[in-house]
């Protein structure tokens, strides 16, 4: 992505408080005239006190009580202005973070499931906060630089033309040297930018799993790593601050020497009676203030060039386009019919995986998906549920194409169980009406008293309103819960994708039996390695690497005396 | 906070030589005014031309000497700064790395990982801008005080009252703000869990039709954060305009009071102007500390967080050296009455639990969901301490043990398979870094992992992913397996680590390990009974307790609890036990 085009999808967020802006200028420029007036007004209140008994008292305390009253307003102006400031950086940092959030929602599941949890969070926190801090510095130093250049050369104007077009000519200047210095801390910045990406990741999977790591004790040759990364680290870094702070002592000494020049030039011309030694010294002073601003305005297009950096990542996650438009049809009522037809799909298209599957489900079959991993098990679901689009061929339900129907409906009419439990941090309660977020206090303790997940939130500290958080309950319990979280919400179709697999037996055939309450006349698709769990299944299929290889009852499939069998045989094999 | 003073320490010379050096390029700056009124005073009076050329290249070598001197300062500050967060940032993780179990239960990995990063950086530009800065303007402001006085008594006593009350102000604007800092870091770190779990719980969001309520909720949060934020900001944009006022209104007084001594003839209109000048000069200097008080205030509220973490102190604390020898006739493990209570929990998850393993044993442990079977096995290679009775390896209390003797001995594969970025041979050798190819080739063809590591390129140079992202769960089961197999432990202990095989690869396994050489203590943990009723022994938990021990034989005759997971499991075997023929 271009720099410029970065720049003006930032305008289209600035844009939103465009009345903030030109208030935000208008302060800026109010603060910096007042700012640069008052030094003016001391100047004339100290011409009034010229000697012993030439005291113009009235005549001073006019002028300071002038300057009170600009000092007053000024400060005002700079703070109302710090204010406008803020608030316009925080809400635009608050208006990416929202959308990326709800661009989220949007994103086809292969984006997601392609990249990591953390570069995405990184891209929507740290990088967004990166681009905050450059909004801020250069809303507020950017505006009053500018507004302070243009004030000072009027009055330099005002002054004497010549010495202030030189110093025009001259100002170029410290902007080579910046620039100079920036292209070559920029590679500086690069290099430290990769190590710390390498470090964090480090971080991220040591301490992230600093179970594993005490369990072999592995501690000592972590924290090797670590420092070995940690060094390299040093290195780049502190050649980038040291190359990077260079920029601001450098063209402070450009302006040194401008300085100098106009003392130089004002030297020569006060005999010629063009120049007076007062006008020399407020030019001399002007000169100063004129380039202040230009060592702010280097600063902030640095931590700009870093804040663009970072907004190119976001903008780049916020135009990743989205899924396939959603059709506005809603299934009615679902009998829950299913018909695949002919169905290709793969993740990745230069290697087939699913290849011809065809299956037709009456309402109120059991389907049981059996087979070893990487069998496409789980491609399956991710198609039904149209969390992936299929390649070619057709799914419907009830004779409905599912990309013809919403993708609300379509999911509303599947209950689904994943073998990875996913808990929200919240209370138990907000974790079981997920799917139903009115349900009563009754209507949940009666699905938890079907899952079996009663027994223990009863016991749980604070019963329903415990809060829990990603290890305060085991595997098993938080499965129990995901659970519960179908029962609540009695899907005309189930889809469990290992969903018992945590769950101890005697816990798993009285949930079986809440399922099967469930399902009487529902169609339902189950995986499971137990194979104990699935053979009452009116049909189960036997996959192997992306087809079905048999498919019949339990007994069918014995008699046949195939891969399943064999499968099930081995469940009953003595170790010897 | 006090305690991060230490990694500055190592570069004390730095430290110090930074800010020295920028006191030198100010010293040259506040110079330039004396030398342009020579050019003015002699120069332009007696029209010298050399003279003015000769003081405008001291001008350009003064400017050169500045920059040299500014330079060495920014050298010194990047070392100090960069160098003091290099060492934080090791002392952060060597000390979580000290940390145990119970430790990393109650603090949680997200927030350390945020406080070894973010929080780090900030405090790094913290050191490095104060160094540069924040000596320079208290310089300044203290210097134009004392050159004040040098001038007349009476009118630099102004200094005296304002510039105290010019500290008091800012610090009591920086106690404020920085607990607020803190409080907008929480609220940053709520956001960034919420976006974690957007993406990690996508699946069930869509399944359920809530990204509506996940984008309101995280808007919530979002909201909230950008309120403090505003807050924050609403304060600490103060600091500018109040110091600006205050300076101002003192040198409104100044000149008042200047006035009058100048009218009772006790000073020249010249001191007036100087007076002004060192006033003007503090101005300048204080608003530029003012934006680096917000700067420092973010970086103080940071390196609060970051030692937060170091004043944690472990709780787990292992002999330096073995108090006594090893008794060859012990039994191998030993559990006298253990009861064991998570730190915060109200409930116990074990009690009272004795049982006694010998060496070269199998032991197998079944039992209900959250019953406290993970919780068993990890006393045993002292994940955590009991809370109350022993556990004792080879006769020994585990307390007596150093913590390189429980490693060696004891071998743990845990339920969640992780493994980590690198080759299959760098994850094999967590086990033992010794270990040759053909060990762990070995071990691979225990755990039934030997056919997954020939299929792929390279073999066990195959490069995987972080955790082990581009293998399927029972191939990284497997990998776990082997891993803790290649260390070959005394005692090995399976914590419900056969889930995702299939039962013929999980059947192999178990008869692989069987078959394994020399005396290995064998802990299965697992829920089914297939799994482990070969094992010479097997514990039956319910609810923390144990329910029964012994052999599959006996605890079917004895054990109301096991049989009813048996029979859950093969439901054929219960007719069959009711009419006696079993």
């Amino acid at each position: 992505m271009k720099k410029d085009s970065v720049m003006k999808k930032l305008f289209k967020y600035i844009g939103k408080y465009w009345i903030l802006l030109i208030l935000s200028i208008i302060l800026a420029g109010i603060s910096v005239v007042l700012q640069l007036y008052v030094p003016v007004l001391f100047g004339n209140a100290i011409d009034e006190i010229v000697a012993a008994h030439n005291v113009d008292f009235t005549q001073m305390w006019i002028y300071l009580k002038q300057i009170l009253l600009f000092v007053v307003i000024a400060a005002a102006a700079i703070w109302i202005m710090n204010l406008v400031n803020n608030r316009m950086t925080y809400h635009i940092v608050q208006d990416i973070r929202s959308q990326a959030i709800s661009h989220i929602q949007k994103l086809p599941l292969s984006y997601l499931d392609q990249h990591s949890t953390g570069d995405i969070v990184s891209r929507i926190i740290a990088d967004t906060d990166i681009l905050s801090d450059g909004l801020l510095l250069g809303f507020t130093q950017l505006f009053s630089g500018v507004v302070t250049v243009v004030v000072t050369l009027i009055f330099m104007f005002s002054k004497n033309v010549w010495i202030t077009l030189m110093v025009i000519l001259l100002t170029p200047l410290s902007f080579l040297v910046a620039k100079f210095i920036s292209s070559r801390s920029f590679t500086m910045f690069k290099k430290q930018s990769e190590t710390r990406g390498k470090q964090t990741a480090l971080i991220e999977e040591m301490i992230g799993n600093q179970k594993v790591v005490k369990a072999f004790g592995y501690e000592d040759k972590a924290s090797k790593r670590f420092d070995e990364i940690n060094k390299e680290l040093k290195e780049y870094s502190q050649k980038a601050v040291f190359y990077s702070s260079l920029t601001n002592p450098s063209t402070r000494f450009v302006n040194n020497i401008i300085y100098a020049a106009v003392a130089l030039v004002g030297a020569f011309l006060i005999p010629l009676g063009t120049l007076t030694v007062g006008g020399l010294s407020v030019l001399l002073s002007y000169a100063n203030q004129y380039m202040k601003p230009f060592n702010d305005i280097t600063s902030v297009i640095t931590e700009m060039q870093n804040a663009l950096a970072c907004a190119t990542r976001i903008f780049d996650l916020l135009e990743e386009p989205e899924e396939v438009k959603d059709s506005s049809e809603v299934l009615e009522k679902v009998d829950g019919n299913v018909d695949i037809d002919h169905v290709d799909f793969s993740y990745d298209k230069s290697k087939s995986l699913i290849e011809d599957f065809n299956l037709q489900v009456e309402p109120g079959m059991r389907i049981a998906i059996v087979g070893p991993t990487g069998c496409g098990k789980t491609t399956f679901i991710n198609l039904l549920m149209r969390f992936y689009d299929v390649d070619s061929g057709k799914i419907c339900i009830d004779g409905k194409p599912i990309d013809e129907i919403s993708r609300h409906s379509l999911r509303k009419s599947f209950g689904m169980v994943l073998q990875d439990t996913w808990i929200k941090s919240g209370t138990v309660r907000e974790n079981i009406s997920f799917g139903k977020p009115d349900s009563t206090d009754e209507e949940i303790i009666r699905a938890a008293k079907e899952a079996k997940s009663w027994d223990f939130i009863r016991r749980l500290p604070q019963g329903l309103d415990t809060v829990l958080h990603e290890d305060s309950i085991s595997q098993g319990q938080k499965q129990l819960l995901c659970i519960t979280r179908v029962m609540l919400c009695l899907p005309p179709m189930l889809i469990l994708d290992e969903a018992t697999s945590s769950i101890d037996t005697r816990t798993e055939l009285q949930v079986q039996e809440a399922f099967d309450n469930l399902m009487k006349g529902r169609t339902s698709f189950v995986v499971a390695h137990r194979l104990s769990t699935i053979r009452n299944a009116s049909l189960i299929l036997v996959m192997k690497d992306g087809k079905i290889i048999e498919q019949g009852t339990h007994e069918e499939l014995l008699k046949e005396g195939g891969f399943y069998s064999h499968l099930y045989n081995s469940q009953f094999q003595a170790v010897s | 906070m006090k305690k991060l003073w230490v990694y500055l320490k190592e570069y004390k010379m730095e430290s110090i030589l930074a800010p020295l050096f920028k006191l030198l390029e100010v010293v040259f700056d506040l110079l330039v005014p004396v030398v342009v009124a020579k050019i003015i005073d002699i120069g332009i009076a007696n029209n010298d031309h050399g003279y003015i050329v000769k003081m405008f290249l001291v001008l350009i070598l003064m400017a050169a000497v500045g920059l040299s001197c500014s330079f060495t300062a920014q050298y010194f500050a990047a070392r100090a700064s960069v160098g003091c967060a290099t060492n934080l940032r090791q002392a952060v993780f060597d000390h979580i790395q000290g940390f145990s179990f119970t430790e990393l239960d109650t603090i949680g990995t997200d927030t350390l990982i945020t406080r070894m990063t973010d929080d780090i950086n900030q405090v790094q530009n913290g050191i490095n801008m104060g160094l540069r800065l924040l000596l320079r303007s208290p310089f300044i402001v203290i210097g134009s005080m004392i050159m004040a006085f040098t001038i007349n008594f009476k009118c630099a006593l102004v200094f005296v009252v304002a510039i105290p009350l010019l500290f008091v102000g800012v610090i009591f604007i920086m106690l404020v703000s920085i607990p607020l800092f803190k409080k907008v870091q929480a609220a940053l770190d709520r956001v960034t869990g919420l976006t974690r779990e957007n993406l990690t719980g996508v699946r069930v969001i869509r399944a359920f039709c809530r990204e509506e309520e996940s984008v309101n909720e995280f808007e919530k949060s979002n909201t909230e954060l950008t309120r403090l934020n505003e807050f924050v900001g609403r304060i600490s944009a103060l600091l500018n305009p109040f110091t600006y006022v205050l300076i101002n209104i003192a040198t409104v007084i100044l000149i008042a009071k200047a006035g009058l001594q100048v009218n009772l003839g006790t000073m020249h209109q010249g001191q007036v102007v100087a007076l002004y000048n060192y006033m003007a000069q503090m101005i300048v200097e204080l608003i530029k500390l003012a934006s680096l008080i917000i700067t420092l205030n973010k970086a103080m509220a940071c390196a609060d967080r970051v030692a937060g973490v170091l004043d944690i102190r472990t709780t787990m604390h292992y002999p330096e050296t073995a108090s006594a020898k090893a008794d060859p006739s012990a039994n191998e493990v030993d559990f006298d009455n253990v009861s064991f209570t998570y730190a915060g929990a109200g409930a116990s998850s074990l009690s009272d639990i004795s049982f006694s393993v010998k060496k070269g044993q199998t032991v197998g442990i079944i039992g209900g969901t959250g019953c406290g079977k993970s919780t068993l096995v990890s006393l045993i290679s002292r994940f955590y301490d009991a809370t109350s009775g022993t556990v004792k390896l080879n006769g020994r209390n585990v307390k007596e043990l150093t913590n390189q003797e429980i490693h060696d001995k004891v071998g743990i594969v845990q339920q969640r398979s992780v493994l980590f970025k690198g080759s299959i041979r760098d994850n094999m050798k967590w086990g033992n870094e010794n270990a040759s190819d053909s060990e762990i080739w070995d071990a691979l063809k225990v755990a039934q992992a030997k056919e997954v590591v020939e299929g792929k390129d390279g073999q066990l140079d195959f490069m995987l992913e972080q955790n082990g992202k581009n293998l399927s769960g029972g191939q990284r089961q497997r990998l776990t397996i082997a891993r803790a197999l290649v260390k070959k432990p005394e005692i090995l202990i399976l914590d419900d680590s056969l889930s995702a095989l299939d039962f013929a690869t999980d059947a192999a396994l178990r008869k692989a390990l069987a078959g394994l050489e020399g005396e290995t203590t064998t802990f299965l943990v697992s829920q089914r009974v297939a799994g482990i009723r070969q094992a010479d022994k097997i514990l039956v938990l319910d609810n923390g307790e144990l329910a029964g021990q012994g052999t599959h034989e006996e605890l079917m005759k004895s054990c109301e609890v096991y049989r009813e997971i048996y029979f859950s499991q093969f439901p054929e075997d219960r007719a069959k036990y009711e009419r006696g023929e079993m």
